[in-house]
């Protein structure tokens, strides 16, 4: 028999293909066919989940506002020297007065201060002070003198024309960058740059790169009679126009803070969330007062250990009477552990405020037994204590029902073996049955820490100041104050340690096993 | 183990002097209230302690003896604090009762190993009452809440009129409230629309990806998993403030879809854990056979095993469903005042403290969990029965 089918060749499907191909070829389909069920969730969470998570990653770390409002002063601050004790040079103030005016046209200027604020305090109303006194510069006169030579100058036309010229442009470079960041803006409010006034900025701009000397072979008769008058205008010092709005500018501090951050990107929010900051010699500590974040992930670890600790505390007899229980009276006691899971969160959170509050239901009962004296009713609420009865009572069912399903595998015969051969009551339990609820405690305890390490509602309820969490701040900051990258610096690290966390799970646990209900 | 030990009445000066201790217990809190508790230690202590005697051994019949004793309780009870105190007295009066005979009887004894020697037993009764009281914390805020919604005043706390229990003491007027303030309403309507329209996109998706996670071959299983459990992992503030700078981003921040889309991905994890958990048990050779009857792929899965796996599906979707319901956090950073649900308006009524209101809103949720935690257990019980394994 052997024989002849070894002859044969290799066996083959009914359609004659080899049994072999035939059999790869229906795996893959199989494999595809499973694929593309998986893939439009797949795509689905991508795109409303992973997505924003990454975007917010990102956005702890981009910078991008210093960069694009100051793009010409962080182009000549690149030869200031940043232990320089002095104010940098005139050349950076004339870039920087431009695009000052250019960020104070389209309100960029306060955002900008806002965010230079975070490194540095007192920028941002630097910026809004000198964001309203900077259009009233004394940079006339070279448009004046400008005009002086041919009233054409003051054509919006003039102007459009002239930098729609490839030589012209190339002859004046800041000018032509600047009347572009100009013309976009106009463009994007619904105007048209050619029919708009020319400013003051532009004509000093246009002054600039005549002084440089880079317009002096240009084609254009226009140009070149200005290019050959500029050596004799009047200037401005635009150093001291700046420093009469605010004598801040010639500290260099301020200055450094603008070359720091001038990158694209910075690691300047993540020191910030762990109380530290840039500063010209390096990274250093932020000042005392405003050190806070370290202290709150501290206190945001040390409660969620709390309340782990607490809800194995109250979990495991409760889990283990669940388990031991004739199955009639377990489910029926199950109820009470499934009624609260399955409550919604904000109900739980007023139930507790409605409890703990000094006019509350704890208090009202203490005081009416006689053991707190009316006067001196506790205060629960608005507290740590608080935030940690209210979250253990949250999650006790998170920890119950992974121990209970473990326990319940336990064989009740492995306590009466080990009594039988003579341990004790305590022996018996802490070296026969501990040791086997022990994955339930694992699973519990990393999903009851996982929880309430980003806990937000209930703290934000019941935990008063002393009480709130990290996940607290974070709102905080994208909705009240607004630093953004702040705010996204601090929950990536908290996700960084939730997705640890996640990961030792899936590692202990296995994330498929995880059961609800 | 049912009563397998044989019970005895036990000597009196066994249980006269435990009962006592009970009552010195309940007379200490009530001295304290009267103010000497000293006082009421003594007093609870040998009132108590001559009751129970009296009851076990003065009266022929137990059945008397118990009717008796909360009678008695009840009327001194009613004489000191009326209806309340009436019923709080004979509830005393009912335990001690019972409590006497139980232990008089040896009753304790009945169901546990005859082995076990009394500090065992003393430990087996302790620890039972120790998880009747963690019993008792998890259940007594959600028991609270009840009551205090229907308040006739706007505290947050129980008025000496609803003490009394009196009529006037308690209305209606919260939920009134409820049904007819234009906010509540417009959070409840927001609500309504928002969660069925998340529940059928994540139940749909996740389905559909469940049943494509369970077949043999799915490369990089794994990780697929990790990504589609991981909205149930990441905080919710995390993805709450993710979603809020991307959705502004792309033009969903504030609308109805944005808020929909979001709440699907936060449900997707419950659909994919509980629709995988039931094809665990999904027999394969069913599909085999309904195409080696001839049927194609799509009338198998309507036909076969659709109906087999659908009590997951439904329990996934009512996961799925509370949660978008419940879910504040999100809603608060990619909606807007027109997508306010009505958790977020509990979330807002909570932190400025406004009116019970709240408390008749939470009771309706407690009778809408309710309702649906009854659902997902009558639906594991009738998958467990398809699937042929004996429910618990």
């Amino acid at each position: 028999m052997s024989d002849t089918e070894a002859q044969a060749g290799p066996v083959l499907a009914a359609d004659g293909t080899p049994l072999k191909r035939s059999l790869a070829r229906a795996l893959r389909m199989q494999k595809l066919r499973a694929l593309a069920l998986i893939a439009p969730l797949l795509i689905f969470v991508l795109i409303t989940f992973i997505a924003p998570i990454t975007d917010m990653l990102l956005r702890s770390v981009k910078n991008e506002i210093v960069v694009d409002v100051l793009p010409e002063t962080v182009a000549q601050l690149q030869s200031w020297d940043v232990d320089s004790t002095a104010p940098p040079s005139e050349a950076v103030f004339s870039a920087f007065y431009i695009d000052m005016v250019l960020a104070e046209e389209q309100k960029l200027h306060t955002r900008l201060g806002t965010r230079l604020n975070y490194e540095k305090t007192g920028l941002s109303s630097l910026f809004r002070k000198t964001g309203r006194r900077v259009g009233r510069f004394d940079t006339d006169v070279y448009t004046d003198q400008i005009v002086a030579l041919d009233p054409a100058w003051k054509e919006p036309a003039t102007w459009a024309a002239m930098m729609a010229d490839k030589a012209d442009r190339g002859a004046l470079p800041l000018t032509a960058r600047t009347w572009d960041r100009w013309a976009d803006y106009l463009n994007s409010e619904g105007k048209d740059p050619a029919k708009t006034k020319v400013e003051d900025f532009l004509f000093t701009a246009l002054y600039l790169d005549l002084a440089a000397g880079n317009a002096k072979s240009v084609a254009d008769p226009r140009i070149a009679a200005a290019a050959a008058a500029a050596p004799g205008f009047e200037t401005v010092d635009i150093r001291s126009q700046f420093a009469k709005a605010d004598k801040d500018w010639l500290d260099p501090a301020v200055w450094q803070t603008i070359k720091i951050f001038s990158s694209r990107f910075t690691n300047g929010y993540f020191l910030n969330a762990v109380d530290l900051q840039k500063g010209p010699d390096g990274i250093e500590p932020r000042p005392e007062s405003q050190q806070i974040y370290l202290m709150l992930f501290k206190r945001t670890l040390f409660m969620s250990l709390v309340i782990t600790g607490s809800c194995i505390l109250l979990g495991y007899p409760v889990a283990w009477i669940l388990a031991n229980l004739p199955s009639r009276t377990a489910n029926l006691l199950m109820i009470l552990v499934l009624l609260p899971f399955w409550t919604s969160l904000l109900v739980r959170t007023s139930a507790w405020k409605v409890m703990l509050q000094q006019q509350g239901v704890i208090n009202d009962v203490l005081v009416w037994l006689g053991i707190v004296d009316d006067a001196h009713r506790l205060v629960m609420i608005n507290n740590q204590f608080g935030t940690i009865v209210a979250m253990t009572h949250i999650l006790l069912p998170f920890m119950i029902l992974p121990l209970y399903s473990v326990m319940q595998t336990i064989p009740p015969s492995y306590l009466r073996a080990a009594k039988s051969l003579g341990a004790t009551n305590w022996t018996a339990f802490w070296r026969v049955y501990f040791p086997q609820s022990v994955p339930g405690i694992g699973a519990g305890s990393i999903l009851v820490f996982i929880l309430a390490i980003g806990y937000y509602i209930t703290p934000e309820i019941v935990g008063g100041t002393t009480g709130t969490f990290i996940s607290n701040r974070i709102a905080y900051h994208i909705s009240s104050s607004l630093n953004w990258g702040l705010g996204a610096a601090l929950g990536s690290i908290l996700l960084g340690v939730v997705l640890l966390l996640y990961w030792i799970y899936d590692k202990i646990v296995g994330i498929d096993n995880v059961k609800l209900g | 183990m049912t009563a397998l030990t044989p019970i005895s009445r036990k000597p009196v000066s066994f249980y006269v002097p435990v009962v006592a201790a009970a009552g010195a217990l309940a007379g200490l809190f009530i001295g304290t209230a009267q103010g000497s508790g000293l006082l009421g230690i003594l007093i609870g202590g040998l009132v108590i302690a001559a009751l129970a005697w009296a009851a076990t051994q003065l009266v022929p019949s137990e059945k008397a003896a118990r009717w008796g004793l909360a009678i008695l309780f009840a009327g001194g009870g009613a004489l000191l604090g009326g209806l309340p105190g009436g019923i709080v007295g004979a509830a005393f009066g009912w335990f001690f009762g019972w409590f006497s005979f139980w232990l008089y009887e040896g009753r304790y004894r009945a169901r546990i190993a005859p082995y076990l020697t009394p500090g065992q037993v003393l430990w087996h009764y302790s620890f039972r009452v120790i998880c009747g009281a963690i019993l008792i914390f998890l259940i007594t805020p959600i028991l609270v809440v009840m009551p205090l919604s229907f308040n006739a005043e706007n505290f947050f706390t129980f008025t000496p009129e609803m003490l009394r229990l009196d009529p006037a003491g308690y209305s209606l007027k919260h939920y009134r409230d409820f049904f007819t303030n234009s906010d509540w309403q417009h959070a409840l309507w927001n609500s309504v629309k928002i969660a069925p329209a998340a529940t059928i996109l994540s139940v749909s998706f996740g389905t559909l990806a469940a049943i494509g996670l369970s077949s043999e071959h799915v490369p990089f299983r794994r990780s697929i998993m990790a990504i589609l459990i991981s909205p149930m992992i990441v905080p919710l503030i995390i993805s709450a403030a993710g979603m809020y700078f991307f959705y502004s981003r792309i033009g969903l921040q504030g609308t109805y879809i944005g808020v929909v889309l979001a709440h699907a991905a936060l449900g997707i994890p419950f659909v994919i854990i509980t629709v995988t958990a039931t094809l665990v048990g999904f027999d394969r050779s069913l599909t085999r056979a309904a195409a080696n009857m001839g049927a194609d792929p799509v009338t198998t899965f309507f036909r076969v095993q659709m109906p087999l796996i659908m009590p997951g599906v439904i329990s996934g979707g009512l996961f799925a469903f509370i949660t978008s319901f419940d879910e504040v956090v999100v809603v608060l950073f990619v909606g807007s005042a027109g997508q306010k649900t009505l958790p977020w308006q509990m979330f807002t009524g909570l932190r400025e403290q406004i009116s019970p209101t709240i408390l008749a809103v939470a009771t309706i949720l407690v009778g809408i969990s309710i309702a649906l935690l009854a659902t997902v257990e009558l639906l594991r019980r009738r998958s467990e029965r398809l699937r042929g394994m004996s429910p618990s």
